[in-house]
């Protein structure tokens, strides 16, 4: 196994280990506290991969927008955001069954896939990945029309959010 | 040759010479460099302390401290002993482990921005080509050590201060990131040190004076300084999120607050004022220390400068300064500059620098203008309703008319 192998299982096993502690607490702080750690995990697999660029937005984009967003909408609930209740309902079990199951369809399908043995390519050294990601997408035969969708999606969402907090003036 | 990359792989050959794996020996590397860059910094941090006191006690005509040592030069010392022995405070009720993370996240996280500054054209951390995006990255996680100071010390003054201060943060984030922009589409590339080197013939600062500008502002308030510190309001919410914290868990909040000015002081002189640049550095590289060093202390300079002599804003005012001018300014700007760009791209280097400085300045009249027309037409509202004890016409429980005139 190389170090490599064996930050990864350690940086996997901190990831699921802070998205399983994030469903389990009852305080809502501290669950949006350990979803950080693991969207953290996540942007530290994205390293490993040699993504700077993904891991980076990963943090701005998730822990530093959606997570204090989060943290956010919990403070402004009525409750000290403590669940006093139990945190599962009756239908855990179900739950558990479609989980593995689609766990377990997941591992078939990924392993009788030919290419889960083969390792990724190593990158060309030398080419700026940030460039070529920002080419392809403002390329248009590669994913001009996604990147322009998702903007005006946005846009969309950005006016909507507007409309509905903006004081109607009483006539 | 540069001494600090002498002694490095003088020291590489002789842990080489042991017969340590090539692996062992860049991570003893790496700590070593890490362990002396922090070190660096937080003795830097204690300096700070002092330059601070001293210089704040100019702009308000005193002294400052003068007793111990030359200068008074030794006072933060005697002060950080103070830190140290004081009592360690835990408030009833705390939520533990956030409160005792806050602060050491408020001052690793101004340490981890250094990782990516050029000390010297050979001295850096990690010259990784998302450099100016990390930049971003770690101001989100420090305002997360905001919050869970403000929150987990059960205080409600605390929380007040600390969702002030991340409302801040988080909307002066938007015009900084776009301004931080415009040095990139100039350098063409993310890495600072690519960007510190495409300075060549003008810094930044006189070819994009606008985008510094904003840049600037913008970091006064993320670092939370007046006219922006609204986190701190002596006769409502005190000193804001770190009102519960005692000894040296305050001292963490507070070395990393002057460290972050200084380290604002180095981004600033990476991106808009050269960076290591300047004469002989070519020959003699180390002097790029010295370079950077004296740039950043000048913007540093400028911030204690701007926070001692201005008022402090009121937050709706703070709001909308940021979101309906700041941020359509910046842009504006953005576009101005891409499109500039584009158009002098194969330009004479001169033309395109004064091309660049035109468009600046042409962009920044016109905001001006613009404001100033809005100001007269929000100075006449004001002057027409003045009087203060007439009872408002509408229900009493309605909320307060918006100032911001809009």
């Amino acid at each position: 196994m190389t170090a490599l192998q064996v930050i990864f299982i350690l940086v996997a096993a901190a990831t699921l280990g802070a998205a399983l502690m994030t469903v389990i607490v009852g305080n809502m702080i501290h669950a949006a506290l350990w979803l950080i750690v693991s969207l953290f995990g996540i942007a530290v697999v994205y390293v490993l991969l040699n993504a700077g660029f993904l891991a980076v937005a990963q943090v701005v984009i998730y822990i530093g927008a959606i997570a204090i967003l989060v943290i956010f909408a919990i403070m402004l609930t009525r409750s000290v955001a403590v669940d006093q209740g139990t945190q599962i309902n009756s239908n855990w079990g179900w739950g558990a069954v479609l989980a593995l199951a689609l766990f377990g369809a997941l591992v078939w399908v990924l392993s009788s896939w030919p290419g889960i043995n083969t390792g990724a390519q190593a990158l060309p050294v030398g080419q700026d990945t940030v460039l070529q990601l920002g080419e392809a997408l403002l390329a248009p035969n590669q994913y001009l029309l996604v990147f322009e969708v998702a903007s005006v999606l946005l846009l969309a969402a950005l006016i909507g959010s507007i409309m509905i907090a903006r004081v109607r003036k009483e006539s | 040759m540069d001494p600090i990359v002498l002694l490095a792989n003088w020291f590489e050959g002789v842990l080489v010479g042991w017969g340590a794996p090539p692996w062992a020996v860049n991570l003893i590397l790496s700590v070593l460099g890490i362990a002396l860059l922090c070190t660096v910094m937080l003795l830097i941090a204690i300096w700070c302390v002092w330059v601070e006191r001293k210089v704040v006690a100019r702009f308000q005509d005193r002294l400052g401290p003068n007793r111990i040592g030359p200068y008074g030069l030794f006072q933060p010392f005697t002060d950080i002993i103070k830190l140290l022995i004081k009592e360690d405070i835990e408030p009833k009720g705390i939520d533990k482990v956030p409160y005792n993370i806050a602060p050491i996240l408020a001052l690793a996280t101004v340490l981890t921005l250094w990782a990516i500054i050029p000390l010297s054209p050979q001295v850096l951390g990690s010259d990784i080509n998302v450099g100016v995006l990390f930049i971003v990255a770690i101001g989100a996680i420090s305002t997360l050590g905001i919050i869970m100071a403000g929150w987990s010390c059960n205080n409600k003054f605390a929380l007040l201060g600390a969702l002030r201060e991340v409302a801040t943060m988080i909307s002066y984030e938007v015009p900084m990131v776009i301004a931080l922009m415009i040095p990139v589409i100039l350098a063409s590339s993310m890495g600072i040190n690519k960007i510190v080197e495409s300075q060549s013939p003008l810094p930044y600062i006189f070819v994009i004076p606008l985008a510094a500008v904003i840049f600037l502002i913008c970091s006064q308030a993320e670092l939370g300084r007046a006219p922006f510190d609204l986190s701190e309001a002596e006769s409502e919410i005190v000193a804001g999120y770190h009102i519960e914290y005692s000894g040296m868990k305050f001292g963490m909040f507070y070395a990393g607050e002057l460290l972050h000015a200084f380290t604002v002081g180095a981004i600033f002189s990476s991106l808009f004022l050269g960076g290591w640049s300047g004469p002989f550095v070519d020959r003699v590289p180390v002097l790029g220390v010295f370079y950077l060093f004296i740039k950043s202390l000048f913007i540093y300079w400028v911030i204690m400068w701007i926070k001692y002599t201005l008022p402090r804003l009121r937050i709706d005012h703070m709001l909308s300064f940021n979101w309906k001018f700041l941020t359509p300014l910046s842009l504006a700007l953005l576009m101005v500059v891409a499109v500039l760009h584009k158009l002098l791209q194969n330009a004479n280097p001169w033309v395109y620098i004064l091309g660049m400085l035109v468009g600046n300045i042409a962009v920044g009249a016109i905001a001006l203008a613009i404001s100033r027309r809005q100001v007269k037409v929000e100075r006449k509202e004001f002057q027409t309703n003045r009087s203060v004890a007439r009872p408002p016409e509408s229900s009493p429980t309605a909320p307060i008319p918006d100032s911001g005139g809009d």
